[in-house]
């Protein structure tokens, strides 16, 4: 049985920190280019939910039967936050929701593992990871935030692969080159040239073992790319490939930074995208040993448009001051708003209105048609009761009617914006937006809606929706 | 269906009303006997011949035990009440209903909020436990979506219109310098307001509600009663009060020009008290200018200027103290603050003083008309309670 990618896509905060900002103010550390921020209201679940949506859009009537999420950076430890992606997907109650946690490598790990179960049903696998390091340090410039999810399923008329599966290989090794104490944000690592050491045979090794497995030969491959936290590694594994001059695609280093967690199946979507029908695509993972998934695309890829393609995100980025990155990793805290601080979400409340919070579900008048914003039994217009069917907008794209810009309420970035959106297709609600300059908002503007983290009060993370301007030519609508 | 109104069945025979500040030496129960002690004086009773008494008070306290324990009053029926920041309008509307029933001959109202100890600027709302997906803007915010939406609708350059707004709050401000219970007691230029911080959207520290402790209270009785108490009551014409349902957040018809739970209210209002020109019959009007665009658009609301026309009479002067129809001749929200349980209340005050000629001599109305009217809201633009009320000196 056919097995491979049915639907994949990435996703790149909005921010991004330019790598010599670092140098400007310490005098030392940065780098060249740039790499990519989350907003100080989306985190490693919101990312997810982002790159999964985007995947799931491109794919008509895609079903899938469980979602994993993976992160070595997790919003909450016990709790499952592939719960809050099958919320927000608005996915059925009996689609399992399972967390691949902790260490970098699960990522590409959750990936194969779906892979290697055909006849397993369609697993939606997503990724995410926040990678920083204290001021001036490597990790701070090298590293980046990200997402990316791919529809893992066997080939069928329902869902097209877009990407057959060929095979690979995994090689397992133990030393100790990046760790983390649990509950510590910085990562520390062991000098350097130990972990290449390390590295670079057990990438040769898992790329001559998966290259046997999927049948090729490294000269049959057309875009391959190398992605590791250990860049000198990386580096070295990619220049003894021996692969075609031109095969070696961008690793997404100098403009979004090593994603972790999320980096394989990031680089794998930009590939992805780039490639035609017919071409093999690879990507080999170093990891606490080395993962190595070989790929060819199919005729079906010529019918697929990416909703949002990771090279028109990389584009759309824009530039955050490296005073409000420190604020946004909690490196500094800037004084807050002589505002009370929100309360912690409740529960009960949050639990009874999970359509509502989580997939932005309002309801709709039968009888007169009219949009209730959050769902409402007793309509506005007519006072019919109970007579309601569920309306979804979170696809929806909004229009600002009116908008404003608060700089004394609550946030943990002020100031607020604000706006009061209209919805194709009816509906009305205000809304906070995210990742938009207050200057350049106007009424009239078009806006997508994003799922993010308001804020967190007792270790609760306050997960709802914002609105953000379209930006890419693809992402609006 | 009906809203009969009580016009001329209840008389105001006293009333009281601290100075409006932040009374960093006195809390809540001091500034409640501060209030009532000087209505129960003017009513010319004591507190045991008050047979019941609504307590109003947005979140100084709950229940009437906060109103009886620093009165000390035994076994007396005490509510409390709450309604947004028509709060202290709601419990003159309950006592007056009260007496009017006949279930009591002597009824008191008494509003108080103490603001300044939360150690927070502005005001704060009660957190409630919800699902987290509430709005969390401040109101400046959302009156702010008020301002643009007027100048698209009516063809008002907005720079002009922040000019307009400026003299409605240059307005407040000189009536507030002249009244000593006022919060702030200095007049402003324009040119200071214009060039205050913004604090949201084009609004400025300067079109904003100071924030102030207070109290103040009244005292009624039946219009028959009236003149056992004093010579010149004021006699209730109306007391209106309109809910809206909060579609306007989420109705894409609402259009941010106007509070239709306002215009609802003041036609119930103009009703009840046989009212067809209030332009023309009205001596004065204390309205809820939480900011300056809110008084601008009430202007309309209340049928004192046509729709888009309302900034053409500000700036023209027509709500000046002494022009046509004074608004806000105390100052207002802008010069007093907004203690919310004592707002309604203390706008009861200034038409108290003024109909009966009590006002400090620099701000006295000069007119012959005999009728006043209070407007109070609470809540925000699409999600409003709103109260009116016309008092007059004379029955009929």
């Amino acid at each position: 049985m056919t097995r491979g990618i049915a639907g994949i896509a990435g996703y790149v905060p909005y921010r991004r920190l330019q790598r010599a900002e670092v140098a400007r103010l310490f005098g030392t550390g940065g780098g060249r280019g740039a790499r990519s921020v989350a907003s100080h209201d989306e985190d490693t679940t919101t990312m997810g939910v982002e790159a999964a949506r985007l995947a799931l859009k491109a794919v008509p009537g895609a079903a899938p039967g469980a979602v994993w999420l993976a992160t070595a950076t997790p919003a909450y430890l016990d709790k499952t936050n592939a719960a809050t992606v099958h919320a927000a997907l608005r996915l059925p109650s009996d689609v399992a929701a399972y967390d691949f946690g902790g260490a970098l490598r699960s990522g590409a790990g959750a990936l194969r593992t779906a892979l290697g179960a055909p006849g397993s049903g369609t697993t939606l696998v997503v990724t995410a990871d926040l990678r920083d390091g204290l001021p001036t340090s490597a990790d701070e410039s090298a590293g980046g935030d990200g997402a990316a999810a791919v529809l893992v399923a066997d080939d069928s008329p329902g869902t097209p692969l877009l990407a057959e599966y060929l095979g690979g290989a995994s090689v397992s090794d133990e030393f100790v080159d990046r760790w983390r104490p649990a509950g510590e944000r910085r990562s520390r690592t062991w000098e350097e040239r130990f972990g290449e050491t390390r590295y670079v045979p057990l990438g040769a090794e898992a790329w001559e073992a998966g290259l046997k497995a999927a049948g090729l030969t490294p000269g049959e491959v057309d875009r391959v790319a190398v992605t590791g936290m250990h860049g000198r590694a990386a580096k070295a594994v990619a220049r003894a490939l021996g692969v075609r001059d031109g095969a070696l695609a961008d690793d997404l280093s100098t403009t979004v930074g090593q994603t972790g967690t999320a980096h394989p199946l990031l680089v794998l979507a930009a590939m992805v995208e780039e490639a035609g029908p017919g071409e093999v695509v690879a990507v080999l993972s170093l990891a606490d040993g080395a993962d190595l998934l070989c790929f060819r695309t199919t005729e079906a890829r010529a019918a697929w448009t990416p909703a949002e393609t990771v090279a028109d995100q990389v584009a759309a980025g824009a530039d955050l001051p490296y005073g409000k990155f420190l604020s946004w990793r909690g490196m500094v805290t800037p004084e807050p708003p002589r505002r009370p601080e929100p309360p912690r979400v409740s529960s009960s409340a949050a639990g009874r209105n999970e359509a509502w919070k989580f997939g932005f579900v309002g309801s709709e008048d039968r009888s007169t048609g009219a949009v209730h914003l959050p769902p409402s039994r007793v309509s506005m217009r007519g006072g019919a009761v109970d007579d309601m069917a569920p309306v979804a907008r979170a696809d929806a794209v909004g229009t600002i009617a009116t908008y404003t810009v608060d700089r004394l309420a609550y946030s943990p970035s002020p100031p607020i914006v604000f706006a009061v959106l209209d919805f194709e297709g009816g509906g009305r609600f205000p809304v906070e937006l995210t990742d938009v300059d207050p200057e350049a908002v106007s009424i009239g503007d078009r806006v997508v809606m994003t799922f993010r983290r308001l804020y967190t009060a007792d270790g609760i993370h306050d997960y709802f929706w914002k609105a953000r301007p379209a930006r890419t030519p693809a992402g609006d609508g | 269906m009906a809203s009969h109104g009580i016009k001329d069945r209840v008389a105001i025979v006293g009333m009281g009303c601290t100075r409006f500040a932040e009374h960093w030496d006195k809390g809540l129960d001091d500034l409640i006997v501060d209030a009532a002690t000087e209505t129960f004086a003017s009513a010319g009773v004591t507190k045991d011949e008050v047979d019941a008494f609504w307590f109003g008070t947005a979140q100084s306290g709950m229940s009437g035990i906060t109103l009886a324990r620093p009165l000390q009053l035994e076994g007396k029926p005490v509510t409390r009440v709450e309604n947004y920041c028509t709060t202290g309008s709601e419990a003159l509307r309950a006592a007056a209903y009260a007496v009017a029933s006949g279930a009591y001959d002597v009824a008191m109202a008494v509003g108080a909020e103490k603001v300044k100890d939360s150690g927070y600027q502005g005001l704060n709302a009660f957190p409630i436990p919800n699902d987290g997906t509430a709005r969390t803007l401040t109101a400046a915010a959302m009156f702010s979506m008020v301002a643009p939406a007027y100048a698209k609708k009516y063809g008002v350059d907005e720079d002009e219109l922040a000019g307009v707004l400026a003299r409605i709050s240059w307005k407040n401000h000189q009536n507030g310098a002249r009244n000593p219970r006022a919060q702030f007691r200095k007049e402003v230029s324009v040119e200071t307001i214009c060039a205050s911080p913004r604090v949201a959207g084009r609004l400025g520290v300067f079109d904003c509600a100071g924030v102030a402790d207070g109290a103040a209270a009244a005292i009624v009785v039946r219009a028959e009663d009236a003149h056992r108490y004093t010579d010149r009551p004021l006699y209730i014409k109306a007391l209106s009060f309109a809910a809206g349902s909060g579609s306007g957040l989420i109705d894409p018809d609402y259009d941010y020009t106007w509070f239709p739970e306002c215009a609802r209210a003041a036609d119930d209002a103009y009703a009840q008290a046989g009212i067809t020109d209030p332009r023309a019959q009205l001596a004065m009007a204390e309205v809820h200018d939480c900011f300056t665009p809110t008084e601008l658009v009430l202007m309309e609301d209340l049928g004192f200027a046509e729709r888009g026309t309302a900034w053409k009479e500000v700036l023209a002067g027509t709500f000046d103290r002494t022009g046509p129809l004074p608004v806000n001749p105390d100052g207002g929200l802008k010069s007093f603050g907004h203690p919310v349980g004592a707002s309604g209340l203390r706008m009861f005050f200034e038409t108290w003083l003024q109909l009966r000629g009590e006002a400090t001599p620099e701000r006295q109305i000069e007119t012959d008309r005999t009728l006043a009217l209070t407007h109070n809201l609470g809540g925000y633009p699409g999600e409003m309670v709103a109260f009116v009320s016309v008092v007059g000196t004379e029955l009929g």
